[in-house]
């Protein structure tokens, strides 16, 4: 019983020290998305590369794909980038870009200076896109499945890491 | 000299003057949209800066935002519409007031539990030690002690 007294609070602050520890490497940043499960927006956009041609979500249907938000102001997109480009050159799945809040003209300069992972690059010039896709924070990825449903999302750039322990298995488990 | 001075320091006011009055940020045409749009995003988290809410965030993504706002208000949807669009995107985390579900139980009733668990030990502090001080009467013996230590204090003044 006299041990009680200690043992409470003792209890009590380890208690709060786990959950702090745990905040500690937690990114405040990375917001669950409500999207994940739901059916990705509809969005008909034109292309980066080509403003005649457009592009719609439901032309995605029936494949696996991969939806790559970035902009050519975005830093950390430097940084994700060479994974990108490594990875389109397996084509386990198509990766489609997103180019959001940008210029036509500093986007296809960007393309050609870091290389071109994408199979198409859609233009988001005002964001609208971005906002029904729950964008805050250049990059981000969606894994959509065939139905058109949003699997996952990463926030911020994709690692090596990422891209082998989780999008890589979903991928080629959407594709099973 | 002085006056050249002086009137320097005027332009440079006038001039950061309307430098300011230039920048002014552009308000819509909607003086009562405009309003209730400031008075939602007030309760709206920005993403980008996430202690800041949608009214005072400087951010891009927070002035899209607020354009988006204002134009569901245009078209006649109600705040509590306005309120679902954003969190169908964005997740409750941009509410600053959360809704009240299992998840966020702790969060709402949290701090009342502890301020109910803090009563309950000071509380509890507290009868124990008025019970420490309680009076407890003499016995006889003691009574007859405390007699003779007094008499005894009167007999010597000191």
């Amino acid at each position: 019983m006299r041990y009680l007294r200690f043992l409470i609070p003792l209890a009590a602050f380890a208690v709060l020290t786990g959950f702090l520890m745990k905040g500690l490497w937690m990114d405040p940043h990375t917001v669950p998305s409500p999207l994940i499960g739901k059916p990705a927006p509809a969005f008909r956009l034109t292309q980066v590369a080509d403003p005649a041609k457009s592009v719609s979500r439901d032309e995605m249907l029936g494949k696996v794909w991969l939806l790559n938000v970035w902009a050519s102001w975005c830093v950390s997109c430097r940084d994700e980038h060479p994974v990108l480009v490594d990875f389109s050159k397996t084509g386990i799945v198509p990766i489609y870009g997103l180019d959001y809040k940008d210029t036509r003209v500093e986007a296809l300069k960007w393309l050609d200076q870091f290389g071109n992972p994408y199979d198409v690059s859609l233009f988001d010039p005002d964001g609208r896109v971005g906002i029904d896709y729950g964008v805050y924070g250049v990059p981000e990825t969606y894994v959509i499945d065939k139905t058109g449903t949003i699997r996952y999302k990463q926030i911020g750039p994709i690692t090596p890491e990422i891209l082998h322990e989780k999008i890589v298995p979903l991928v080629r488990k959407l594709n099973a | 000299m002085l006056n050249r001075l002086l009137a320097g320091v005027l332009a440079l006011f006038a001039a950061a003057f309307w430098a300011d009055a230039r920048e002014a940020v552009p308000v819509g045409q909607d003086p009562a949209i405009e309003q209730r749009m400031m008075k939602l995003s007030e309760e709206l988290r920005c993403l980008v800066c996430q202690n800041q809410t949608l009214a005072d965030s400087q951010a891009d993504l927070a002035a899209d935002l607020r354009q988006e706002i204002r134009e569901l208000m245009q078209k006649g949807q109600t705040d509590e519409q306005v309120k679902r669009y954003l969190v169908a995107r964005y997740g409750d985390f941009v509410l600053y007031r959360p809704p009240l579900k299992w998840a966020t139980w702790l969060l709402w009733f949290g701090p009342a539990l502890l301020m109910v668990a803090g009563l309950a030990a000071l509380y509890g502090v507290l009868l124990r030690r008025r019970r420490l001080v309680a009076d407890e009467p003499l016995t006889a013996d003691q009574e007859k002690r405390a007699a003779a230590l007094l008499a005894e204090d009167e007999s010597q003044p000191s």
